[in-house]
């Protein structure tokens, strides 16, 4: 049996189009196939125009998130066979502006990523000789789950809040702060809560939940995000009882 | 998306790249995904919980207005009105309560010798605080 699959695949060329439009393409059908092996096809034998962005093919890059059937999917782990044999709509991810067809422009995610320091922070860097910073399998399981983020944005465009708000600091980027705030190498927790204490940081988050849900790696950005704020509600209330405390 | 809609307007080009396309999220995106609409139903119960709370308030001035003004405020809120929006508020608040007792796990991690308390365990001790305490008011209202 030779089966084919539609895919409409949105599809914005800015030198023909004010806005995006829609292309439906039959490809064939094939079990064993994902949405990005489809766009490939397309892309190989029916239109070379066709742009997106793909590299790993094995969820570990987290270059091919797009919207599938109206939510976020990284399309490299997104079978035909879980649509067929209803058409496929394929689309940009949501809430970031489109370059070019299926390819989204991510700078802004990486200002705010950089604003809130993912590396380890330390006051007095160890001398080498000293050797490593040696953890216990308990103090890597504190941050195991939220080093797991590639970075797909699978959560911000699923998240509400990062498409009204468009300076919500966003999920990714306050659980990988969560991630080095876990890490018991770590000293720069205060730092970075100056950051994210801000209205567009921690508190712009009104728990939709939906980040968690379309999270390819299970890294939980919602959990990070509440649990952040219980952190913060607390220092709060140390500083106002204990105004003469450590920190 | 309208496969035609590139004919409504020009392209316009920015000074360094091709115009990027910016989409607007409507007013009613929350009625676009199952979910949204879920988490925004859960966010307007609050309005009764402050009902309730208002309610409450109430009830204590009249309280201390002393028997007669208690015995006012009470025949008041048993009128027909009052009973129905009463059964409504009831109906909201307790949503509202037991989905934020679902989200709790997510934002409480109790850690047990080592070993994170499951979700369902958190969840569940929630609740039974919640049914310790209504017994406690039920057993206050009903001694005497």
């Amino acid at each position: 049996m030779s089966a084919t699959i539609t895919l409409e695949v949105a599809r914005y060329r800015p030198e023909e189009e004010a806005e995006p439009s829609v292309q439906a393409y039959e490809v064939p059908y094939r079990e064993d196939w994902v949405v990005l092996d489809a766009l490939n096809h397309i892309k190989d034998t029916q239109d070379g125009s066709l742009s997106y962005r793909w590299s790993c093919r094995m969820g570990v890059c987290g270059s091919c998130g797009l919207t599938v059937n109206g939510s976020p999917k990284l399309t490299c782990a997104t079978y035909l066979s879980d649509y067929a044999p209803k058409a496929i709509r394929v689309e940009p991810l949501e809430h970031f502006p489109v370059i070019r067809d299926l390819v989204v422009d991510i700078g802004d995610f990486l200002v705010k990523l950089k604003k809130v320091r993912p590396w380890i922070i330390r006051e007095d860097e160890r001398p080498l000789e000293r050797g490593e910073y040696r953890q216990t399998p308990a103090e890597l399981e504190a941050y195991r789950s939220f080093s797991q983020c590639i970075n797909c944005l699978l959560c911000y465009s699923a998240c509400p809040i990062a498409g009204l708000d468009p300076n919500f600091i966003g999920p990714a980027a306050i659980a990988l702060a969560q991630r080095y705030n876990q890490d018991s190498r770590d000293e720069g927790a205060g730092a970075r809560m100056e950051i994210l204490s801000q209205p567009d940081g921690l508190w712009g988050c009104t728990f939709v939940g939906e980040c968690t849900k379309v999270c390819p790696k299970h890294v939980d950005p919602a959990g990070a995000i509440q649990q952040y704020k219980v952190a913060a509600a607390v220092d709060a209330i140390k500083a106002l009882l204990l105004p003469w405390g450590s920190k | 998306m309208n496969p035609d809609a590139h004919a409504t307007r020009e392209a316009a080009y920015t000074p360094y790249h091709p115009a990027w396309y910016r989409p607007h999220m409507s007013v009613f995106w929350w009625l676009h995904k199952g979910p949204y609409a879920w988490f925004v139903l859960r966010e307007m119960t609050s309005v009764f919980v402050a009902y309730f709370a208002v309610l409450l308030i109430l009830q204590l001035r009249a309280l201390a207005e002393g028997p007669e003004a208690h015995a006012r405020f009470l025949s008041r809120l048993a009128s027909p009105g009052f009973v129905v929006l009463d059964t409504i508020a009831l109906f909201f608040v307790v949503f509202h309560a037991v989905t934020w007792f679902n989200l709790a796990p997510t934002a409480m991690v109790v850690r047990l010798r080592g070993a994170r308390v499951p979700d369902w365990a958190i969840a569940a001790a929630n609740y039974a605080a919640w049914l310790v305490l209504s017994l406690a008011v039920a057993w206050l209202l009903t001694r005497g």
